[in-house]
This record gives C-alpha cells, sequence and structure tokens, in this order.
C-alpha cells in the first residue's frame, strides 16, 4: 500500500462534501515541499473537512509535526475514533509528537540591543577578563613563591627525578629549533642591515647590528616566545590532563601538596634551561648574521669577530641573560596557573592550552618592552 | 588543639552544612554522621553535589556554615600541617579511578607510601604487594594504567587509597561503568577492606541494589539537603516518595524528568503554530 512517493496533501471538494486526502510518505526527505502545501492548506481546514489518510505511506516524527500543525492536535486526536484510515502505530506517533509539542509557551522576546551597546558590552567583558587574569596570576605567584620558599629549605624534598625529566624535554629537544630560527633571523637581520646601511656606505656596521640585536633583544626574546609556544602549552595540556583525569584531587586526597609536587620541577626546569637556550640563541643568531656578512659584504671573520669584541660591550650580554629567569618564570607559571583552571572535560584542556600559549606571549612581549624602556632611561 | 567531644563515637560529623559555588549555593543545611566502622551510602541524583560532599569531609572544599569535624577535629580550624595530617588518614577513590598515567600500577600504589613514608624499598615492594594482593591484582603490578579494564582500574585505586591504611575511606562512585560481575567485586572489597582495617567508609554511589546489600546506613541528598535517611531494611521498606522513586527507578515523581525547555514544537517548527 505504501508508495515511495513524495508525500502530499490535497483538499479534494467535488463531491459536495469537502475531504483532505494524505498521500505518500510524510517524511524527513520531504519536509520543505509538504511544508509548502500544510501551509497552503491550513487556512481551508475546518472542522468539517473529512480526512482521509489511507493512501498514506510512510510517517516519521517530522511529518508527524506537519501533520499537527496541518490539523491541530485537537483534531488529530479525533482521528483515531473516525474512519480516517489511521494505524494505531501512526496514531501512537502522532500522540508522542503532539505530547511534546503541548506545552507550548510565548517565545522569548527577541534580544534587544545596539552595535553600539554590544560593542561596549565585549570591550567591558573582555577588560572584566584581563583584570582577573591578572588577579589569578598574582595569586598564583604567591602561592608559588612560597612553596619555593617551603621546599628550598628542605633538600629531602627536591624532586631531582622530576626536575631533570623536565629539563630535558623543555631544555635538550628545544636547542635544535631555537638554534635553527635564531640562526635565520640572524640572517635576515644581516640582510637588512646591509641592505640600509649600504646607502651611508656604513655596510660595516652590520655587524653591530646583529651583535646588539642578538644580544640585547633578540636572543632572549625569540627564544622566550619559541618556548611560550612550545613549553608553556606542555605544561598546560599535562597538569590539565591531570585535572580533567581527577590526578590532582588524588594528590590532594593523598595529603600532598599539588604545587609542590607538579609546578615547582617544572618552574626550575624552566629556570634553568630558558638562560641556556638563550645563550644558545645569540651564539646562533651571530652566527647566521656573520655568514651573511662574510659571503654577501666580504666581511672576513676574523674583523667580524673583532669588531665584536672592541665595540660591543658586555653589558648588552648582560642586560639579555638577565631577562631569561624573568621570562621563564612567567612563562612556566602561565603554563601551570592555565593548567589548574582547567575542569573536567578534554574541550576544556585545549582551551587553556590556547589560552596560556597567548597568554604567555603577550606577557613576554609586554615585558621586554617594559623592560627595554628602563634599560634605556637607566642607560644601561 | 584537636580536642575530643565527649559524645564524639562518630568519626565525620556534619552539622548544619551549606556550601556554594561562588554564587551558586549547592549544599543548605547537610547533617550526617558516619560512626567508627560503619559503611555508609550517600544517594542522590547528578549534580545534586555529592561529590562536593566528600570534597568538604576530605577538607579540599570549606563549608560556609556549619561545621565539618573528623575524627574529632573541626576541619575549618585546622592548620596547613595538621590538614595535610589529616588527609594521609583518609583515602579516597575518585569517580574515574584518577591513577597515575604515567607511572605503573605498582609505583600508583607504592607512590604514597614513597611520599609519606621512609621505609625502605624492600618494605615499600611488600607492603604494595600485599595492598595490590587483597583487591586480586597482585600480578599486575608491571602494567600501565591504560591497559587496564575499568574494572581493574578501580580495584588499583582501591589499593592506592588505602595503602597508607587509613581510618576513613571515601568512594565516589566506585561502581560507575562496571560490569555486574566487577561491580559485585568492587562492592564486596569496599565491606571487606573496611572491616579489615577497622576504618569507616563513605560511599557515593547510584547503584541502589549493590550499595543496599553492602552498607550500614544510608542518607538521600536532593535539593541541597538530606532528603531520607536509614538502614538498608528501614529504605527497602520506605513510602518516601523520594526514596521510592529512587530505589524503584521510577522516571517521575518528586525528581523530574523533563528538564524546562521551550516547548519542542517551537524547536521544531520555528515559530508557534
Ligand atoms: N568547581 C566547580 N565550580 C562550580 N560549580 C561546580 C564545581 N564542581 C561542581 N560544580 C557544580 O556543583 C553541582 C554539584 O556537583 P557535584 O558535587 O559534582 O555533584 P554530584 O557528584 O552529586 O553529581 C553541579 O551542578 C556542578 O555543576
Ligand atoms: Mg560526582
Amino acid at each position: 500500500m505504501s508508495r515511495a512517493a513524495s508525500g502530499s496533501a490535497v483538499l479534494d471538494d467535488r463531491a459536495g462534501e469537502a475531504r483532505l486526502i494524505l498521500a505518500g510518505d510524510w517524511t524527513l526527505a520531504h519536509h520543505a515541499m509538504l511544508l509548502r502545501q500544510v501551509e497552503a492548506l491550513r487556512a481551508r481546514i475546518d472542522a468539517r473537512v473529512k480526512v482521509d489518510a489511507g493512501e498514506l505511506g510512510s510517517l516519521d516524527t517530522a511529518g508527524a509535526a506537519l501533520l499537527l500543525r496541518l490539523l491541530g492536535s485537537d483534531r488529530v486526536r479525533t482521528l483515531v475514533d473516525s474512519d480516517s484510515g489511521l494505524s494505531d502505530g501512526r496514531w501512537a506517533l502522532l500522540a508522542a509528537v503532539d505530547g511534546a509539542m503541548a506545552e507550548r509557551s510565548v517565545p522569548p522576546a527577541p534580544r534587544k540591543g545596539s552595535a553600539i551597546g554590544d560593542v561596549l558590552a565585549h570591550v567591558g567583558e573582555a577588560v572584566a577578563v584581563f583584570g582577573r587574569h591578572a588577579v589569578d596570576l598574582l595569586g598564583f605567584v604567591g602561592l608559588t613563591l612560597s612553596a619555593m620558599l617551603r621546599v628550598g629549605v628542605r633538600p629531602t624534598r627536591w624532586r631531582l627525578t622530576s626536575l631533570v625529566a623536565n629539563l630535558e624535554q623543555t631544555g635538550l629537544y628545544a636547542v635544535p629549533i631555537v638554534a635553527l630560527l635564531t640562526f635565520l633571523v640572524g640572517a635576515v637581520v644581516a640582510f637588512l642591515g646591509a641592505t640600509v646601511l649600504a646607502d651611508f656606505g656604513a655596510s660595516v656596521f652590520t655587524v653591530n647590528l646583529v651583535a646588539f640585536s642578538f644580544l640585547r633583544e633578540f636572543g632572549v626574546l625569540l627564544t622566550a616566545i619559541l618556548v611560550a609556544g612550545r613549553t608553556a602549552s606542555a605544561y598546560t595540556a599535562q597538569i590539565g590532563s591531570m585535572r580533567a583525569n581527577e590526578e590532582v584531587d588524588a594528590i590532594r586526597a593523598l595529603g600532598l601538596d599539588p604545587v609542590e609536587l607538579l609546578v615547582l620541577p617544572r618552574m626550575w626546569a624552566l629556570l634553568l634551561a630558558l638562560p641556556m637556550l638563550t645563550f644558545i640563541a645569540m651564539i646562533s643568531g651571530i652566527l647566521g648574521g656573520m655568514l651573511v656578512c662574510v659571503f654577501s659584504l666580504g666581511i672576513p671573520v676574523s674583523m667580524f669577530l673583532s669588531i665584536i669584541a672592541n665595540d660591543v660591550g658586555v653589558s648588552h650580554f648582560i642586560v639579555g641573560m638577565a631577562k631569561a629567569p624573568v621570562f621563564a618564570f612567567l612563562i612556566a607559571l602561565i603554563g601551570c596557573m592555565e593548567g589548574f583552571k582547567v575542569s573536567g572535560s578534554a574541550q576544556s584542556v585545549g582551551e587553556h592550552t590556547t589560552s596560556s600559549v597567548v597568554q604567555s606571549i603577550f606577557v613576554v612581549i609586554v615585558v621586554n618592552a617594559i623592560a627595554a624602556l628602563i634599560c634605556m632611561e637607566m642607560g644601561w | 588543639m584537636s580536642f575530643k567531644h565527649p559524645l564524639d563515637e562518630c568519626f565525620v560529623r556534619l552539622k548544619d552544612v551549606h556550601f556554594a559555588y561562588g554564587e551558586r549555593s549547592i549544599l543548605q543545611g547537610i547533617d550526617l554522621s558516619v560512626r567508627r566502622g560503619q559503611v555508609v551510602a550517600i544517594m542522590g541524583g547528578s549534580g545534586s553535589g555529592k561529590t562536593t560532599l566528600l570534597r568538604l569531609i576530605g577538607g579540599q572544599l570549606r563549608a560556609s556554615q556549619g561545621e565539618v569535624r573528623v575524627a574529632g577535629s573541626e576541619l575549618s580550624r585546622l592548620g596547613r600541617n595538621d590538614m595535610y595530617a589529616l588527609r594521609r588518614r583518609m583515602g579516597m577513590l575518585f569517580q574515574f579511578g584518577a591513577l597515575f598515567t604515567d607511572m605503573s600500577v605498582f609505583d600508583n600504589v607504592a607512590f604514597p607510601l614513597r611520599e609519606h613514608t621512609d621505609l625502605p624499598p624492600e618494605v615499600i615492594r611488600d607492603l604494595v604487594l600485599m595492598k595490590l594482593d587483597a583487591v586480586g591484582l597482585r600480578g599486575a603490578g608491571k602494567l600501565m594504567p591504560s591497559e587496564l579494564s575499568g574494572g581493574m582500574a578501580r580495584r588499583v585505586a582501591l589499593a592506592r587509597a588505602v595503602a597508607l591504611d587509613p581510618m576513613l575511606i571515601m568512594y565516589d562512585e566506585p561502581f560507575a561503568g562496571l560490569d555486574p560481575i566487577s561491580l559485585g567485586v568492587v562492592g564486596q572489597l569496599i565491606r571487606r577492606l573496611n572491616d579489615a582495617l577497622g576504618a569507616s567508609s563513605i560511599l557515593v554511589t547510584h547503584d541502589v541494589h549493590e550499595s543496599l546489600a553492602i552498607v550500614d546506613y544510608v542518607y538521600f541528598v536532593s535539593d541541597g539537603r538530606i532528603a531520607a535517611e536509614g538502614t538498608p531494611d528501614e529504605i527497602r521498606a520506605s513510602r518516601d516518595p523520594f526514596v521510592h522513586q529512587f530505589v524503584h527507578a521510577e522516571i517521575d515523581g518528586p525528581v523530574p524528568f523533563h528538564y524546562p525547555a521551550e516547548p519542542i514544537g517551537q524547536a521544531l517548527l520555528g515559530s508557534s503554530g
């Protein structure tokens, strides 16, 4: 009896009394077409119309909802008693859909608001979030420092195994990428210098440019940004998945301090690794610059080295290196803190990982800018 | 500073405990007590605050009002070191086991012993094997947590929770996701370990039948309060509608099936017809 035809509703009033003939498949596949027919017919259906569903093919939830829309739920309820040709199974589906649709309420009022208001609201929200992050960060700084002091005076509680493992991950494995990237940037800076300075006939100062920029700024900044992307995210993901897995709670329940167990080894590892990586970055950036100087400017290696030795003061190196532990502290702190903020789900781990990378890069660049200002004012 | 209450035969006692996460009030006046040697079940729907209750007893959260006493000391008055010392006397089994994923089964169980004692490695080894034996997994020491089935992971976590012979063991949904056989095994283990250690246990669970078979007393939590309580026999015979709905797994009752929603008609058709 069921034809694999798309459903249809036809109002037939030739035989004196109006008959609504429902035929074909009233299913999701034909929803759009049926909806059009339903909308067209709805106004013309009244209580006197007889319903003939003898030709009705298959009926699914979407079709049932459309039928209810066409006939109204009161009418549908009477269908089963009349000779409409509707089987019991069909009627059960209609009754279920009708039940679900029954509790109608006023639709929620459309949200009022202007574009400017929305923008202001977003700005306000963002500022509030920023403030909250800053307060969280300060709180976590305190927590970490107090744990450092507490544990620092008791060498039996130093976790050397964990420290070494983290040092390997954050320090050793980062050497190739740090060296390669700074080498390339060093070469690019040298090219830039050579191009601009050639106009003044001062190409030889390219050497100073490369040495200054890498010792003071680029060595530590590039390394910190790389480490922020690499290690802050790893810390967040590690601690975050431990939180999602309730392992952090288990540590607490075992009477241990998660900060001492999870944060301190990571913090010390980065405090040791970042200065070492920074040193490597300075060397390899200057090497990159040297390569360009030698091959494209014709400055011999010995001259390159003697210019650095004579013109570039050691204070630049010290300024650069002094920033490394500060950045390391901030990156490790943000990475771990975001890890602890993870709640429950795997999705939350992802969100906080992203947030920790963004925050730590942001903080590194801002702190670097502030440091540059201070150094300039102090004449260091 | 931790003085004994004259009437304190109760190992755990909560009096009129309130708690809120920020603005959101979760518990509103919980009274509950666990005597020494007892196994007590806390039941209630998901999100009714059972885990929160365990965290309050474990001292990981602090009640905003009311008092929580464990082993005679009121938690809010304990200093940091006393609190850590007290936690060492409590074992907690988490909902998903919470094994350390980067350590073997053996190291997981050995972890609290290594952290809290100065025992030589041979002694630790013997203790760990004893605990693993108690949960029937002595041969599984070398496996990693990812290689365990749900029931086995739960048992390893149990072994870790009792590694320091705690006075109080708390279980957060120890039966969730277990097949009927593992479920029975874990249930019997909980009772046996409690009796063997002379400890008290608190069991948060949805599994009415398994837990009624092993516990001494049951509390039902609903809307932040204790909705009903009693011994397993009293619970089975209870006429209380809430208990009845819970024990007999009825869909609708004091706890509604439907979450408040806009009518499905609108959701389906876009506008109200
Ligand atoms: N860290 C948290 N911050 C905010 N709300 C929470 C937190 N943990 C749990 N909740 C909320 O508190 C309620 C009770 O949670 P929980 O005690 O885990 O319930 P149960 O264990 O009974 O299922 C839940 O509605 C949950 O959403
Ligand atoms: Mg829970």
